[in-house]
């Protein structure tokens, strides 16, 4: 089951019994009501590339494209059929052939060289008024056409990333609970949300625990492995399990769920030999920073002082499916004073937004977004928490686009702002 | 028959958005859930939006003769949907509105797209419900339950889908529409042609609109397990219960094989030595829930099973978890799962029980049993690898011989899955030469062109199977 190749997922794809109870659940398929859309359909295809019955033509490659891997069909799969493997197999088989999506290939030319794409990003935060135009919501459209529509709306990038500023030790804030920490913010928390990683710090520092941010980092490949770049991906692998191997820690935490299920499932299955043996040794202690505050036992409700406000709750496919993360960060919302928290009727649907997808599959990225907005509309929130950068992106552009007030926050900085009202 | 003339003419009439032509997305519609099967490639799907649009394209499909192959979201376990002859696939999961719940008169009218769950979802806050529950109700279509006419595990005593339809409105072959039945409980006006095409199979006609009678959600439910160390003792005790005049909302059985498996799967305390276990369900209100279940429980244990009943939701949540779990289970068992649903009156179930485990030790086939004992649909369920010929063979023969027990038990070749294409071939057995010979007179006539369905139970093209 290690294998990214259609050829060895021969089984796996025989164990779908095309039951079609992927249906139920799969985002796309109740946006469009299609086949191809669905698991069950890919499967079909995936089996018919498989056996060339059909070539790995251009239209292929785009329905193996437009899935958002956001694993509901998995978790609803009577046969435990492993999607996500033959999603990034199908997808790989379709590089293989045809080459990463255009958009994805600007991308993976920069990953390749991990230090050009660190100093064109740091390059692009200093010059990206020439290219986009600030809008009232706070966020950015492009000035003409790019790879994006006009209409889009993004985040800007920090002036400075993260990692620029970040001291390589985080010594804690208050008495040392003995506990060391590896910390990798990934690139979203670096370049464009740097208040994610730093408050991350800054709360597990304020909580007793030291906070290391071993350097060189780069990004974790997992944008070009899920659009079936596998060789790539394990370049970035090979690069941080060695970094992070090395680093003496109870454990790596992440703040982006897709940077963590990397460590967590895909570097221990793309490695081999002693690599392997130090990718498994690194999964066993990933986790994400809300898991970690609940198994450390750094969430008792006295922790926190008063946020008075609305809140609810997104909760991110990958952090939820992906990593099994979907009880903690609720139990530590709630335990904080004076917010007032209202959940979402399905807080567990796909917001669209998938990474790449929502740029290389935008009508269908919007399609999946608007039930999301309504069911926020309905909980009457000023805020809503999630723990994924990717998702905070997409609901932010929505939320700006359906005129609704509503800021979408990273629950860590929740937490944090949480943990210093309590100190003042 | 002239396919791309047709194809072209949809295209015009409905536009291209709402038709599929490319091979990549062909092949999505070259199947259905039916395992053991072969698939076969449309030419081309459409996705009609209204009743109006279903009448061009079938209006063209007939001026070209290409068959057409209604469709909704293809969870059928009998090959109904596979369009065997190619031509239209007609996906009709576009028209999904329910379009009225009328508490009042306990009636609801839906287009065929409506998800059976998505219905009773929208029903919850009318406390009311539809009872029919085919295991596929998260995603199966109110269109293709009607078309298949399902089953589910409430049978025994809330009936199947027949009992629940009372008006549609039909897309016939030459495209004229009829509205028939309606809301009235009451209605004889003219032949009941409602329930003509309540499981048939899409041959005979497009449901383009369902009227369903509901019933208000019952107050009071309670739930209990009893196991059972023989197989025949539990078949015993579901005929005996039917006999001290309870029916219960469920009475299933799981096997042997499916406890284990199950209990492989789930780990939550089942009992493995166990030959069978019974889960059951009494519904109704709160007096003659507690009454039944002293019955239930005195029953049972007669029967020597061990008996425990679930106390709140929760524990009636862990007791269904079983249930739950055994199709799952078993298909996780092996790549090819062949589910059957031969019927007998329920008198006869522990015969059929016995005689479905001597069948798979006679041919050497693992089968997993388990199903609607109270209503003597059983689903034994093969566990086989669809790429192994030899097993299949023996598969194939084991099966032959499930059915031509439950028609000798005076049965039926199924409950609650149709015919299709999967059981084509064994319908003369049941129906013998006359009974076939009058559903094609009846096809004819109201498909003289062949082009609803083609190929499946009523084979226009053929005729030496029904000895005309």
């Amino acid at each position: 089951m290690n294998s990214f190749q259609l050829a060895d997922l021969e089984e796996e794809l025989l164990r779908c019994m095309k039951c079609g109870n992927c249906q139920a659940v799969c985002p796309l398929y109740r946006a469009t009501r299609q086949e191809p859309l669905v698991a069950r359909g890919k499967i079909r295809l995936a089996q018919a590339v498989l056996s060339g019955e059909i070539a790995c033509t251009p239209k292929i490659a785009r329905r193996f494209e437009e899935c958002l891997t956001c694993l509901a069909c998995m978790a609803n799969c009577p046969s435990g059929v492993r999607y996500d493997r033959l999603i990034i197999a199908a997808r790989a088989a379709a590089v293989k052939k045809r080459g990463l999506p255009r958009l994805l290939r600007y991308a993976a030319a920069l990953l390749r060289r991990p230090r050009l794409f660190a100093l064109t990003m740091r390059a692009a935060g200093k010059v990206q008024g020439l290219v986009f135009k600030r809008v009232p919501s706070g966020g950015q459209s492009p000035r003409f056409r790019l790879a994006a529509d006009k209409e889009r709306i993004f985040p800007r990038l920090a002036p400075r990333p993260y990692l620029d500023f970040a001291p390589e030790i985080i010594s804690p804030s208050a008495g040392w609970r003995g506990l060391k920490v590896a910390f990798f913010p990934g690139c979203l928390a670096n370049y464009v949300y740097p208040q994610t990683a730093q408050a991350a710090a800054e709360l597990l520092a304020s909580l007793g625990v030291a906070v290391l941010v071993p350097r060189p980092q780069q990004c974790c490949g997992m944008p070009v492995f899920t659009h079936g770049d596998v060789d790539l991906m394990r370049k970035a692998a090979i690069e941080l399990v060695r970094l992070f191997s090395g680093v003496d820690c109870a454990a790596l935490v992440t703040v982006c769920p897709t940077c963590g299920e990397a460590f967590l499932h895909y570097y221990p299955a793309v490695l081999t030999g002693a690599l392997k043996e130090k990718a498994l040794a690194l999964a066993k202690k990933t986790m994400d920073v809300t898991d970690f505050l609940s198994k450390y036992n750094l969430g008792a409700p006295e922790l926190w002082g008063p946020v008075p406000g609305k809140f609810t709750y997104h909760s991110p496919c990958h952090l939820d499916r992906g990593m099994g993360v979907y009880k903690q960060p609720l139990a530590l919302i709630k335990g904080v004073p004076e917010a007032v928290f209202t959940p979402l009727r399905e807080p567990a649907a796909c917001c669209g937004g998938a990474g790449a997808f929502s740029f290389l599959s935008r009508e269908l990225s919007a399609l999946v977004l608007s039930p999301k907005v309504a069911d926020i509309r309905q909980t009457g929130a000023q805020t809503v928490l999630t723990g994924c950068s990717a998702c905070r992106m997409q609901l932010a552009e929505g939320l700006a686009k359906a005129g609704l007030a509503a800021e979408v926050l990273h629950t860590v900085e929740f937490l944090a702002r949480a943990r210093k009202r309590k100190a003042s | 028959m002239n396919v791309s003339q047709a194809v072209a003419g949809i295209i015009k009439a409905l536009g291209k958005e709402k038709v599929l032509t490319d091979r990549e997305d062909l092949l999505c519609y070259s199947y259905d859930a039916t395992p053991d099967v072969p698939g076969a490639l449309p030419e081309a799907v459409v996705m009609p939006e209204n009743t109006a649009e279903v009448v061009q394209v079938i209006k063209i499909a007939g001026r070209y003769r290409v068959p057409v192959y209604p469709r909704g979201a293809g969870t059928n376990l009998s090959g109904g949907t596979v369009p065997v002859r190619g031509g239209i696939v007609l996906s009709l999961l576009k028209m999904d509105k329910i379009l009225e719940i009328d508490a009042d008169n306990l009636i609801a009218v839906v287009q065929p797209g409506v998800v059976n769950q998505a219905l009773n979802d929208a029903l919850a806050p009318y406390g009311v419900f539809y009872p029919p529950d085919p295991g596929s109700a998260a995603t199966a279509t109110m269109g293709g339950n009607v078309a298949e006419c399902s089953g589910g595990l409430r049978g025994l005593k809330y009936g199947v889908t027949k009992d629940y339809v009372q008006g549609l409105e039909v897309v016939l072959a030459d495209g004229a529409v009829v509205r028939l039945g309606g809301k009235t409980v009451k209605n004889v006006t003219g032949y009941d042609l409602v329930k003509l095409f309540v499981g048939s199979e899409g041959t005979l006609g497009v449901i383009t609109e369902i009227t369903v009678r509901l019933l208000p959600v019952p107050e009071s439910r309670c739930s209990m397990l009893a196991v059972f160390a023989d197989l025949e003792a539990a078949g015993n005790a579901v005929s005996d219960i039917i006999r001290h005049k309870v029916i219960p909302a469920t009475l299933e059985i799981l096997d042997k094989v499916t406890i284990r498996t199950v209990e492989d799967y789930l780990h939550i305390g089942l009992p493995v030595e166990a030959e069978a276990v019974l889960l059951v369900e009494t519904d109704g209100v709160k007096e003659t829930v507690a009454k039944e279940k002293e019955v239930l429980r005195s029953v049972l244990e007669k029967h020597g099973g061990q008996v425990k009943i679930a106390a709140g939701e929760q524990e009636r949540d862990q007791l269904w978890a079983a249930r739950r779990a055994a199709l799952p289970a078993l298909a996780r068992l092996k790549p090819t799962t062949v589910l059957e649903d031969a019927t007998v009156p329920r008198s006869q179930v522990t015969r059929m029980l016995a005689a479905i485990r001597e069948i798979g030790q006679k041919y050497n086939v693992l089968i997993g049993n388990f199903g609607h004992a109270g209503d003597g649909n059983l689903h034994p369920t093969i566990l086989t690898d669809a790429r192994n010929e030899e097993e299949m063979e023996r598969v194939h023969r084991a099966v032959e011989e499930i059915f031509e027990k439950a028609l000798e038990l005076g049965g039926t070749l199924s409950g609650e899955h149709g015919i299709g294409l999967a059981k084509k071939r064994f319908l003369p057995r049941q129906t013998g030469a006359e009974g076939l010979a009058l559903m094609k007179r009846i096809k004819r006539a109201l498909d003289p062109l062949n082009i609803l369905n083609p190929g499946k139970f009523v084979d226009l093209e053929d005729e030496g199977e029904a000895g005309e």
